[in-house]
């Protein structure tokens, strides 16, 4: 259970997926102007991530292992990621118009984020379980929430400040995203 | 052949993926701690990028239009497997350093992006020299931000020492470091587009790559150029 746990913090605090290992990035500077469409983006994330890696898990576990074809995962994981978003739009606007009103339109974006890829590939690559592998994919994409939002509420207040012309837009936003990566790296005495 | 060269120079200059159209920008801060790291990156893409490219203008008119992205998709993760391999096999250093931002090649925005705008819609000469030009352009992006973080992050080029070890500003080579360089780069290009008396640099829609084929594909359709319509001034 400890192990678990601290995979889990591991991931969305210490080596938070967008500042220490640069995934997902373009939503999270894309996304990222308002805190109430960067915590829909969030939510998103956190719900795909979680289910993918439960999938790709399965998957992994229960017919590359066994058919020997585990390096095709990538081509695999690809289409099971977009084919689970496609599937989950689905799934939301028949059971859920509220979630999916809420979630909707962040869906498609997700089948190109590279995070979801990327936990599913680092599952196989540290050879985590099932269990290990979902709280892994939780934890990630908490991190990449807590990360797009704290974010989108910087811009926000940064929004009408007064500085130099050439470094408004892109510039601000990335010097904004190396502060804060200098700040996450803080959490890297926390185990 | 004139259109091959048109191709080559809209990829490294007109439309430089990194400084220009600023996609792809995972691999871009990720693993261009180095400039040998961040070359090999942009190398293996472009590779990956010119073999999707001609495969998807050899079969444009045979994949249909509704299921194209995750044919797309099936195709280049196909090479990006097949240059993994090769990759273990002859650059094992290389393989271990860029990691798993390897297998991360298949959602590189750079490659659907491109199969979507110009390979799915013309020959496969040009489109081959589309790819080609485009990862030139790229390799350029990571070699300059490498070379810049590890200048300052290292005080070496390519592992040759420049600057003393007591006087580099570690940090840079870090991962802050990598949103910084980044910063100051575009920052640079924004202050010369002022002075030349165009608009900075806005965050469009192709700014960042989970929209870039899915929202801009369809806008750009709509607008029927089957090139990138980013053609400000």
């Amino acid at each position: 259970m400890k192990e678990v746990l601290i995979i889990g913090i591991t991931a969305a605090l210490v080596n938070n997926v967008v500042l220490s290992q640069f995934l997902g990035l373009c939503p999270f500077l894309g996304v990222s102007k308002k805190v109430k469409t960067a915590g829909g983006m969030g939510a998103a994330v956190i719900f795909v991530i979680t289910l993918s890696s439960l999938l790709t898990g399965l998957i992994y576990k229960f017919i590359l292992v066994p058919t020997e074809m585990t390096y095709l995962n990538t081509i695999v994981f690809i289409l099971v990621i977009a084919a689970l978003v496609q599937f989950v739009e689905m799934v939301l606007k028949k059971i859920s118009p509220s979630l999916y009103e809420a979630l909707g339109v962040y869906l498609p974006l997700i089948t190109t984020n590279c995070a979801v890829l990327g936990v599913a590939l680092l599952n196989v690559q540290n050879s985590y379980g099932i269990l290990e592998g979902v709280v892994n994919g939780l934890g990630t994409s908490v991190g990449f929430t807590v990360a797009i939002v704290i974010m989108a509420g910087i811009r926000e207040k940064t929004e009408y400040n007064d500085y130099s012309p050439a470094l408004k837009g892109m510039p601000m936003v990335l010097i904004t995203a190396g502060l804060m990566a200098i700040a996450f790296s803080g959490f890297s005495g926390l185990l | 052949m004139n259109r091959c060269v048109e191709r080559l120079y809209n990829g490294i200059i007109k439309e430089n993926p990194t400084f220009v159209l600023m996609l792809g920008m995972c691999p871009t801060l990720a693993v261009t701690s180095s400039l040998i790291n961040g070359f090999g990156m942009g190398m293996t893409t472009m590779v990956v990028l010119t073999a999707s490219n001609a495969i998807i203008a050899l079969l444009r008119n045979i994949i249909p239009d509704k299921v194209r992205m995750p044919a797309f998709i099936v195709i280049v993760a196909s090479f990006v497997t097949i240059v993994q391999f090769m990759l273990q096999a002859y650059l094992p250093s290389l393989n271990s350093a860029l990691g798993i931002y390897i297998p991360l090649i298949v959602v590189n925005c750079i490659i659907l992006g491109r199969a979507e705008a110009y390979a799915s819609k013309n020959p496969v000469i040009p489109s081959i020299f589309d790819g080609i030009g485009m990862g030139l352009g790229f390799t350029l992006g990571l070699s300059c931000l490498g070379l810049v973080r590890e200048l300052i992050g290292s005080g070496t080029v390519a592992s040759f020492r420049l600057i003393p070890e007591d006087y580099c500003i570690k940090i840079i080579g870090l991962a802050p470091g990598a949103f910084f360089v980044l910063a100051g780069l575009v920052a640079i290009q924004n202050k010369i587009r002022i002075s030349h008396g165009k608009k900075p640099k806005d965050m469009k829609c192709c700014s960042d790559c989970s929209g870039c084929n899915l929202e801009c594909g369809e806008r750009k359709e709509a607008a029927k150029d089957s090139d990138f319509v980013k053609e400000e001034a």
